[in-house]
């Protein structure tokens, strides 16, 4: 590709990023992980400029799971989660897990006493 | 003289009651209301047994496994289960896997904080859920046990004997744990963020065990239990037991205090209740599910039971500073109503608070030995001996 595209989506699409998480090697496939802001209309033109540059687009949230039947109910997770995607319910105690306010920062997967947090994209794989 | 009670029942009242499905049974948190209304002595006429339960890791855990004589025969000095190292120094073919060891060749902490993706909870957790694991025993050799080497793949249904037996479960409180210096750290109570970032607290409050019956008036050897998801039974005071904390006027422990030893049979225990933990940073542990039946024997019994959230205190520490220098220091005392509330203040810092115990498993645990209970399927133990008690 070797094309500015996060570059060119501030230039060109007047969107603001925050890069949460980055690997990149030269002449290899890479992972950026994005957090966008501006309009919906721009956010759309951007995401399409992406993808026509040959960048696959995913939202993160899809890509963490919590499996469900692993997952105790302890609560360790909240305590690292810097966007509360995962809170405790009180007075219930339930521990509750939002995909779409995770920033995918995989802080909870290694946290997590039984493992129950795991992401489809594997990172290793890359290196 | 012993003191004249207005409500007086015996184990033999209560179990009789039970055989016949009449008993009175209600989990710690339905009794509360009830002794708040009723009061304790009409409490104690109405309700038979008072069911807690408890979900957390608990590092002082492990099983003795007989993994059967073979032929030519073994004296195993030393033992693997899974590559995690078992204990071999005691008979033949008798070997004990303790919960928090690792696997061989885990980097550990050298690779900080250290992931610690499987250790002899998590062979536990195997056996419970009757996969296969794989034993590998090295031994020196003698006149009358030759073999030097064996291997042998095993559920826990293909051995003699598989016995859990945990030497510290069910902690009497535990300390909430902060830290006020400038980095993260990794602790045996979860990840602590630097300055006060968060707070880590590990009971199930006015659910868990000991807090209900804070002076052992009804739990000691024999006292049968919900262990794993089986039931198994107290049988000694556990490790560090100390019957004599600092109490608030109710008589509940302000600090970390009473334990229980228990036992149970591996093999008819349930993996969702004994479930292997990496505690990041830290090590590997056991989660144990465990429930203790109170039998309400008199109004003094009632009135413990009674106890709520708000009257149950613990110490704030600084495992930043004073827990890793072992200066036995607080920061101050928070309740456990404050503590689930999710926020607390401690010398004006304000901080969110993390549970580390699973309410909804003792919850669960509560409930269903209540049910076992209600359905006649659990009697009581009468304890032969109670644990150790100031109260007199």
């Amino acid at each position: 590709m070797g094309q500015p595209v996060v570059c060119d989506l501030v230039r060109r699409f007047d969107l603001t990023f925050n890069i949460l998480s980055a690997i990149i090697y030269p002449h290899q496939e890479g992972r950026l992980i994005l957090e966008l802001y501006g309009s919906r209309k721009d956010f759309n033109r951007g995401v399409r400029y992406l993808k026509e540059m040959g960048v696959r687009v995913e939202k993160v949230g899809q890509e963490i799971h919590r499996n469900e039947n692993i997952c105790y109910q302890c609560g360790t997770c909240t305590s690292v989660c810097p966007t509360s995607a995962l809170w405790v319910k009180r007075p219930d105690m339930e521990i509750v897990f939002e995909p779409e306010k995770c920033s995918a920062c995989e802080l909870c997967i290694a946290v997590c006493p039984p493992r129950a947090m795991s992401v489809k994209f594997n990172s290793t794989k890359m290196l | 003289m012993p003191k004249k009670y207005k409500a007086v029942k015996t184990y033999q009242e209560i179990n009789d009651r039970i055989k016949k499905g009449k008993a009175v049974v209600l989990t710690a948190e339905e009794v509360i209301e009830v002794v708040k209304k009723s009061g304790p002595v009409k409490a104690a006429r109405e309700v038979d047994v008072v069911t807690t339960g408890t979900f957390s890791p608990m590092c002082s855990s492990g099983a003795f496994l007989n993994f059967g004589h073979t032929k030519p025969p073994i004296k195993a000095s030393q033992a693997w289960i899974n590559d995690v190292p078992a204990y071999a120094g005691m008979a033949a073919v008798d070997i004990y896997i303790g919960a928090t060891e690792s696997v061989e060749g885990d980097p550990l902490n050298s690779v900080y904080p250290g992931e610690f993706k499987y250790g002899g909870g998590h062979v536990i957790q195997d056996l419970a859920a009757g996969n296969k694991v794989k034993l590998r025993v090295q031994a020196y050799g003698t006149d009358c046990y030759p073999r030097q080497h064996f291997e042998k793949s095993f559920t826990v249904h293909e051995i003699p004997d598989a016995v859990l037996c945990n030497p510290r479960n069910g902690y009497q409180n535990y300390n909430c744990a902060v830290n006020s210096t400038k980095k993260i750290i990794y602790t045996y109570m979860g990840p602590l963020k630097p300055h006060f970032g968060n707070a880590n607290h590990c009971t199930s409050g006015q659910l868990s065990p000991l807090f209900n019956d804070p002076y052992f008036m009804t739990i000691g050897l024999g006292t049968r239990i919900f262990l794993g998801g089986a039931q198994g039974y107290v049988t000694w005071p556990g490790t560090q037991h100390n019957p004599d904390p600092p109490r608030g006027k109710n008589g509940v422990p302000l600090q970390p205090a009473g334990t229980m030893m228990v036992i149970g049979n591996l093999k008819e225990m349930n993996p969702r209740y004994l479930v292997g933990a990496s505690i990041l940073g830290y090590g590997c542990s056991l989660t144990v599910g465990l429930g203790v039946p109170i039998p309400i024997l008199n109004e003094d019994i009632a009135q413990f039971v009674g106890v709520s959230n708000d009257k149950i205190f613990t110490k704030v520490v600084d495992y930043g500073i004073d827990y890793p220098a072992g200066t036995g220091q607080s920061l101050g005392q928070v309740s456990y109503e404050e503590l689930f509330s999710g926020t607390i203040r401690v010398n004006g810092n304000d901080m969110p608070t993390v549970p580390l115990s699973s309410l909804k498993m003792a919850r669960e645990i509560a409930e269903t030995l209540k049910e076992w209970i209600q359905k006649g399927e659990f009697l009581l133990g009468e304890p032969q001996m109670l644990l150790p008690s100031v109260r007199k």
